[in-house]
């Protein structure tokens, strides 16, 4: 099971904890992580990616074991630690404005 | 008895306020949506308990939410606003070419005569439609590719539609306005549209009465003469009485022709609310007074309501979808500011008080009249 840690209004939004834990085909990555958090709650589509062309939203950024994964491949695969659910995949917003 | 909902967007979430048809005692819903930015609710002319709700975030994007019980339970339905085929460019503030992106939804407008059936108005300026309770849009294209629509740019507040007008007595009308291209109407539709602003005059233009290109802040109508249209334009209060093929200024005595709402009494046609604030440098009111200007005579020659509202140093705006009332026996007309009061008038305009003082910044109102 991958972990994955969603900002506060996501939560909310999903109606899910802070943290959820989703079944992710291997090997998996970003792109495959993300792909399956929307599977699961349909709603979150469109406010983590955009719809039409995958591409991230600008305020949000991805980190996996203390590394900045925003830039990295989306196909690059996640580290050991995230595949076996010993360190989460966390999505942040940017903390900014009012 | 009749009761009365009102229906607050602000910058933090979505209030729901309710009163029976004394309009003293108000009970207050919310937030709802907490902390995101709700620019718009609207409740069904054909049932009253099927609302929608437009929440955005810079963050997180746009969300259409659907209500079937009058607000006390919502459902996240379709959010997927995709421009038809190849959108092409605007122009940008400085008159150079950038594409069409969508934003935010402004305004949600449902059907007059089909329940499952609204209208979204969205920046970058296009027209949605849903025929599904809101699970799916589609773009009603040919505004957006009006052979004007690459030379429509964007007012301070962006590019947005903010105004959609059905017509009760014609289901192929409708009208819109967008700031800062203009107001537009469809006789077909909405497949296809044609500007109307011959008579609006803004000087800031290069050409005062180009075909398009006016900042429009709102449009109203009265349901049961909806060929008169009145128009709060960034300066000047406009009335036309044909449709909107020709425009004249009935902004008469008012202290400033600046503003952003306006709105008509609901059983009396030529009764017209406005709201002036100071200027497009200063959106305050005049003398940091605030007051709802009056016009009895469809334009023209305005008084000054004020019993019960702020009279020293009041310094808030009133954005141009926060205005709405009721359509009781005594009319009710509602407000709503940035400085996050809801304002209440259940003698068409004569007194006033806070239904509350504290929200955020009041994005929308509309009001429902419950039987």
């Amino acid at each position: 099971m991958i972990r994955v840690i969603l900002p506060y209004h996501l939560r909310t939004l999903a109606g899910t904890k802070a943290e959820v834990s989703l079944e992710v085909a291997a090997p998996a990555t970003m792109r495959l992580v993300l792909d399956t958090l929307e599977a699961v709650y349909p709603v979150l589509r469109g406010t983590i990616r955009d719809q039409d062309t995958l591409q991230r939203r600008p305020f949000l950024r991805y980190f996996a074991c203390e590394e900045d994964w925003t830039f990295e491949p989306e196909d690059r695969p996640l580290p050991e630690a995230v595949l076996a659910g010993q360190e989460p995949v966390t999505i942040l917003g940017a903390i900014a404005g009012g | 008895m009749s009761s009365v909902r009102v229906l607050a967007g602000t910058r933090k979430g979505a209030f729901i306020l309710a009163s029976d048809g004394k309009r003293k005692e108000w009970k207050v819903n919310g937030p709802l949506f907490a902390g995101w930015e709700i620019y718009h609710l609207k409740g069904s002319p054909l049932d009253s308990n099927r609302l929608y709700a437009s929440q955005s975030s810079g963050w997180f994007g746009q969300i259409i939410q659907r209500s079937d019980d009058g607000g006390t339970t919502w459902t996240p339905v379709g959010n997927k606003f995709t421009y038809a085929g190849v959108p092409g460019t605007h122009q940008w503030y400085d008159g150079t070419p950038h594409p069409w992106e969508f934003k935010r939804v402004w305004h949600l407008e449902p059907s007059l005569d089909e329940i499952n059936t609204v209208y979204a108005g969205i920046e970058d300026a296009a027209l949605f439609k849903s025929s599904d309770g809101g699970n799916s849009w589609a773009e009603l294209a040919g505004l957006r590719e009006h052979r004007t629509g690459s030379q429509w740019q964007p007012g301070a507040g962006g590019m947005c539609l903010h105004t959609i007008l059905l017509d009760p007595s014609n289901t192929q009308r409708m009208y819109i306005a967008i700031s800062a291209a203009g107001s537009f109407r469809s006789d077909d539709g909405g497949k296809n549209w044609k500007p109307i602003n011959k008579g609006l005059v803004s000087d800031m233009m290069p050409d005062p009465t180009a075909e398009v290109g006016h900042c429009i802040h709102h449009v109203a109508m009265h349901r049961a003469r909806p060929d008169v249209l009145f128009m709060q334009k960034h300066w000047d209060v406009m009335r036309s009485d044909d449709a909107g093929e020709n425009w004249r200024e009935v902004s008469g005595n008012l202290p400033s022709d600046f503003g952003f709402v306006i709105d008509v009494h609901a059983h009396e046609p030529e009764t017209v609310y406005v709201v002036p604030i100071k200027s497009d440098s200063e959106h305050f009111p005049p003398e940091g007074k605030l007051r709802v200007y009056r016009s009895r005579t469809g334009g023209n020659e305005w008084e000054a309501l004020y019993k019960g509202l702020p009279q020293t140093d009041c310094y808030v705006n009133v954005l141009r979808d926060a205005m709405g009332v009721d359509t009781l026996d005594q009319c009710g007309i509602y407000f709503g500011t940035t400085g996050g009061q809801v304002y209440a008038s259940p003698d068409a305009g004569d007194t006033w008080a806070p239904i509350v003082r504290d929200l955020p910044a009041v994005l929308s109102i509309e009001v429902q009249t419950l039987p």
